[in-house]
Parts: structure tokens; sequence; C-alpha cells
């Protein structure tokens, strides 16, 4: 059953209209700046806010289609990650993902043997009975998130579930984080305005820009072709999966990274474009991360070039570099010539998956 | 930024000063002559004499079972102003706030007429069921619980404003029905406000006297109240006067430490 969601709101003069669907087990990510209507279009779904006109439906089962339906929150068989996780006070974390299990009728004991079978699967059985206000902000995360889905939804929302998190802890539940989505079976939905939240966890990308979807697919199909100014700055990110070993991290397509810092095992490697320069001759000595690559793609932007290259076999597949349109016309920048990449490791970040 | 006591602004002006401290001597001077006429020496006995005893537990038994009548009704009510999306709520607001500003007196009028033998509604309690409210304990329990439910309303329904409605949506996504999610996140979340207008609730029907004397009369053991037995001893028995009084004073410092300042913020 996938879940169709056509949300069309209107609040004052902003106006919403996005068509989105989610099947089974896919994690959709609905990306863009604040302000854009995403979270209007999670509240939509989640049945916090009426639609204007629309429909909401998982398979046949119509959710909100104004004028005559609207199922009440409590109806849908939803969870929902809100953004400061929402855990209540009064409640040990126990109580808070035993909440929807009583909610919907199971009774005391089963409801609380099956809560704690879920912080145990987060690793947080032994804080079954503290106060959400004694949780760091990962365990609250934790918590809030099986909570959501200690009820077996049929729908995962997710709003903006890592921007609450201090930039230490992002890493590490932000890894956490995927694997659980990829074990859930349901339909995710997250919103985030954090391209890299989105291209690590989701398997598809939507990017909204004022109340409008302004293109949607793949992460890495975005990040190569983006079709919008917003969207290349947007998803302008270097990203690429590897294997980290000491400083070096073999990358799963071929070639290889050299990071200022070690690491090891499964990680994302991120860079912006803006940390590539590109040269004619190789540089005297024997900087790192320099590759030689080839010109697959020239895109004009409004300050900037953004030149696509392939550094195979040293180093990624595809590499996107932003460079001035002065340096466009000093290095005669044409599709198929031969350069040399050189990647400041400094602008590396790493991320373990 | 601190002033570590070395004022800034230059010394109080007298003429501020003077009325300011006069106003606090005024204040508190009748109490403290409360505190040196009480009859220290026979004052236990004094106390738990029968007709003492009696007043002050007919007072603790209204006060409790009207601040229970206005728990039952005004919360409710205090969540409908805050949360429901109903027309004209802000005059309803306003006129739960009457009785704050009527004189007791009135209300105890008011409920005579409505409430009365030959009231509008009293009639049709007495002929149907027999049942007379005038001049009896329920009586009194009523008219404390007309005096006493804005206290409690109001302070409830700021807590309610001030809690975060989102909560309730968060308990909503898991399932939960409205009343269910009253019941377990949004009462839980607004205890101290329910608590603090509790107080102040008990607190004003432990003294209510101008209502409860039109309304349920003055029978001793039956509608005789703390407050009415004072007013009642001050013509036969002074010292017993103050002995009550004194009752009384002692719970209002013990409301007023218990509260605190939450009490100012719950009425916000």
């Amino acid at each position: 059953m996938t879940l169709y969601a056509d949300v069309r709101v209107r609040r004052g003069a902003f106006d919403l209209s996005l068509d989105l669907t989610v099947e089974p087990g896919e994690v959709v990510a609905l990306l863009g700046p604040n302000g854009a209507g995403k979270t209007t279009a999670l509240r939509a779904i989640a049945g916090l806010l009426p639609l204007g006109a629309g429909r909401v439906a998982l398979g046949n089962e119509v959710w909100d289609e104004p004028p005559r339906v609207f199922r009440t929150a409590d109806r849908r068989p939803i969870g929902v990650v809100f953004q400061d996780y929402l855990l209540f006070d009064h409640l040990s974390a126990l109580e808070n993902v035993a909440f929807g299990l009583r909610a919907r009728g199971v009774d005391k004991h089963a409801a609380r043997a099956e809560a704690l079978r879920w912080l145990d699967a987060v690793g947080l059985a032994s804080y079954a009975r503290s106060r959400p206000r004694a949780l760091s902000g990962g365990q609250a995360q934790r918590v809030a998130l099986v909570r959501a889905l200690a009820t077996s939804p049929g729908v995962l929302l997710l709003d903006e579930p890592l921007a609450a998190l201090d930039a230490s802890t992002t890493l590490h539940v932000r890894a956490e984080l995927g694997q659980h989505l990829s074990r859930y079976e349901g339909r995710t939905l997250l919103v985030t305005h954090d391209p890299l939240d989105a291209m690590v966890l989701a398997d598809r990308l939507v990017i909204v820009e004022n109340g409008r979807v302004v293109q949607e697919g793949r992460p890495t199909d975005i990040a190569r072709r983006p079709r919008t100014e917003y969207v290349a700055q947007l998803v302008g990110l270097n990203l690429y999966r590897g294997t980290a070993s000491g400083t070096t991290v073999q990358l799963a397509d071929g070639g290889s990274i050299t990071l200022a810092e070690p690491a090891s095992g499964p990680v994302h490697v991120a860079f912006p474009p803006t940390a590539i320069s590109l040269y004619v001759e190789p540089l005297s000595g024997s900087p790192r991360n320099t590759w030689p690559a080839v010109v697959t793609g020239i895109e004009q932007h409004a300050h900037t070039v953004r030149v696509r290259l392939d550094a195979t076999p040293t180093g990624p597949s595809t590499l996107l570099a932003d460079i001035t349109p002065a340096a466009v016309a000093d290095l005669h920048l044409s599709p198929g010539q031969r350069l040399h990449a050189t990647l400041k490791a400094t602008e590396i970040h790493t991320y373990p998956s | 930024m601190s002033r570590r006591g070395r004022s800034t602004t230059g010394r109080l002006p007298v003429v501020l000063l003077l009325p300011a401290l006069l106003g606090l001597a005024f204040l508190l001077v009748p109490l403290i002559g409360l505190l040196a006429k009480a009859p220290w020496s026979t004052l236990p006995s004094r106390l738990f004499s029968a007709d003492v005893w009696q007043a002050l537990r007919l007072s603790l038994l209204c006060a409790s079972l009207a601040t229970v009548v206005c728990l039952l009704l005004g919360i409710p009510l205090a969540w409908v102003l805050a949360r429901a999306s109903i027309p004209g709520r802000g005059l309803i607001r306003a006129l739960v706030t009457v009785p704050l500003v009527l004189p007791p007196v009135v209300g105890g009028v008011a409920l005579l007429l409505v409430l009365g033998r030959r009231g509008l509604i009293g009639e049709r309690l007495d002929l149907w069921f027999g049942f007379s409210l005038p001049f009896t304990t329920a009586g009194v329990v009523v008219a404390e619980a007309f005096v006493a439910m804005p206290f409690l309303v109001i302070s409830v329904e700021g807590a309610l404003r001030a809690a975060d409605p989102r909560y309730e949506e968060a308990a909503a996504t898991l399932g939960a029905s409205r009343w269910l999610t009253f019941r377990r996140v949004t009462l839980p979340s607004i205890a101290p406000g329910v608590v603090a207008g509790a107080v102040l609730c008990w607190a004003r029907a432990l003294g209510e006297f101008g209502a409860t004397i039109t309304f349920a009369g003055n029978l001793p053991g039956r509608t005789t109240t703390m407050p009415l037995a004072v007013y009642l001893a001050l013509e036969t028995d002074p010292d017993v006067a103050v002995v009550l009084s004194l009752v009384l004073l002692l719970v209002s410092v013990v409301v007023l430490a218990s509260l605190r300042e939450r009490w100012i913020s719950g009425l916000r």
C-alpha cells in the first residue's frame, strides 16, 4: 500500500501544493529551506492540519479528502518524531514508549513489556525509568523514535529529527537513525532542511521551495543533475561511501580520498564543490588528494561555474567543483579536457555510515 | 550590571517613602493587634471548645467540598475557555470572573432568587425532589463554590494557555483520543496550576461570609462557618472571636507560604 499525499493548504499568502508518494520500506526526504512548507505538509499528513484541498490516503484508506473525509490524527496509523521530540516530561521513558500502545488499547503489562523491548533495541533499557529531562539529546531522540515506532505504524513521519542535537552527537545519531529506518518496513517521510541528512538517510528526495516541488529523484541523481540553481546550491555536495582505514578512505566506486583526521570502518565522505581546485599542470611535490580528472560537464550558475569531473581511477568517479568564471577563462575549460583536481583535506567531513 | 548595594538612582524620595511605610503599617498593625490581644493561656481550651470546634469542622468540610465542586466544574470550564474555539469566548471569560468583583452579598441574593424555595430552579427542586438548598450545609457549599470558582478557573486557564499544545498533538499522533490526552497529558502538565487554583479557591471558600450568610443563614452546626462564628462571637465572647480569627489568619499565612509567587504567575 502506497502513501499518497496531494497536499494543498493555503495560509494567508502562503500556498502549499505538493504531490508525494511513499512506498512501503521507502524513505522519502522532503528537503527545502525553512518556510518552504515542509512541516505544514507533514502536519497535514499526520492529521494535525486539515487539507484545504487534495487528498491523503494510505492505499485505499482515505485519511483526508475535503470536504467529506477527515480522519483525526489519533485514528491514523502513524508515528511522528517531532523536532524537539515532545516527550512527556511527567512520564518515564518507558511510559512514553508505552503511551501509544496503551492509547491503542494494549493492556498495561503487555504495553510495558513491549515498550521495554523497544528501548532495549536502541540500547536504552537501563534508562526505562528515567524522566525525559534526565536524558541526553541523542537518548531523547531515540526514545522519541521508538515511541513513534512502538505502535507499528504504517507511516513514520520525522520532522527535522536531528535539528535539536549538537554537532558532535549528530554524526552518531544520524548513522543510528539510518539503521533503524532501513529496518523499518513502513513508509517513512523525513522533513529536513539539511541536505546531508536527506542524502544520507533517504532513498528519494523531494525538494520543496515556496510550497512547490522543484525536483525529486534519487539523491545521487539530484546531486548530479540539479534542475535549478537553488537545488544545485542545496545538494551540490560531493558525497561518497567508502571504507576508512587510518587517514585513507577507499571509495565504494573506486578511487581513494585522504582525510585530515583518521577514521575507521564504513563512512560517508562529504565535501562542498568549493573545496576543489583545478589546475592545468600537475602541482609540484605530491599533495594528497590530487587526481587527474576529465571534464564531463560545465554549468553556469549565478556567481560560479559548476564543473563536473571524472577522476577515476585514482579519485571519485563524479566530482563537482565550483570555480569562478575568471578561472574558467584561465583554464580554457571545455568538456573532455584533462585537468588536475585538488581537494583540501580540511574541508572534508566524514560520517560513520 | 549589578549595582552591588550602591544605588545609581539617588535616595528614595520621602514623598513616596512615607506613605509606603504608612501603607505597610496599615496592613500589618491590625494583624499584630490580633496577635497581641490573643488569649494565649486559654487558647487551647477555647480552640477545642465545642462551638469553635464545630465551626472549624464545618468550615473545613464546606470549603473542601466547595473546592471539589469547583474542580469538577471549573477545570472543564477552563479547558473550554483555553482550548475550544467557541463564539463569544471573551464574553464568557468576562462573565466567569464576575463573582470575583461582585459583592458576595449580591451573590448570595442572586443564589437565593434562583435556588431559593420560590426561586427559578429552587422551586422545581423542591417540587420534584423535595430538596431545598437555602439554609442547609449544602447551601453553604453552593455559596462558597459560587464565590470561589473564578479563582480556580482563572488559575487553570492560565496554566492551560501556558502549556504547550504540541504535547497534545503528540499524544494524538500516538492514537490518544482527546479525553485520554486530557487525562494523561494535559492534566499532569497543568497540575501546578490546578493545585495553586485549588488552594486559592479553598482559602477563598474558607473565608466566605457574605454569600454564605445571605444564602445559607447562620444556623450553628449546620451553616455557621468560621467567619460567621467570628462575627457572632464578637458580640457575645470577643475572646472566642480572636481565637477563631487567629485560626483563619494562620490558614491564610500557610496558603500564602505554600503558593508564594506561584499564584501570581498562575493568574496570568
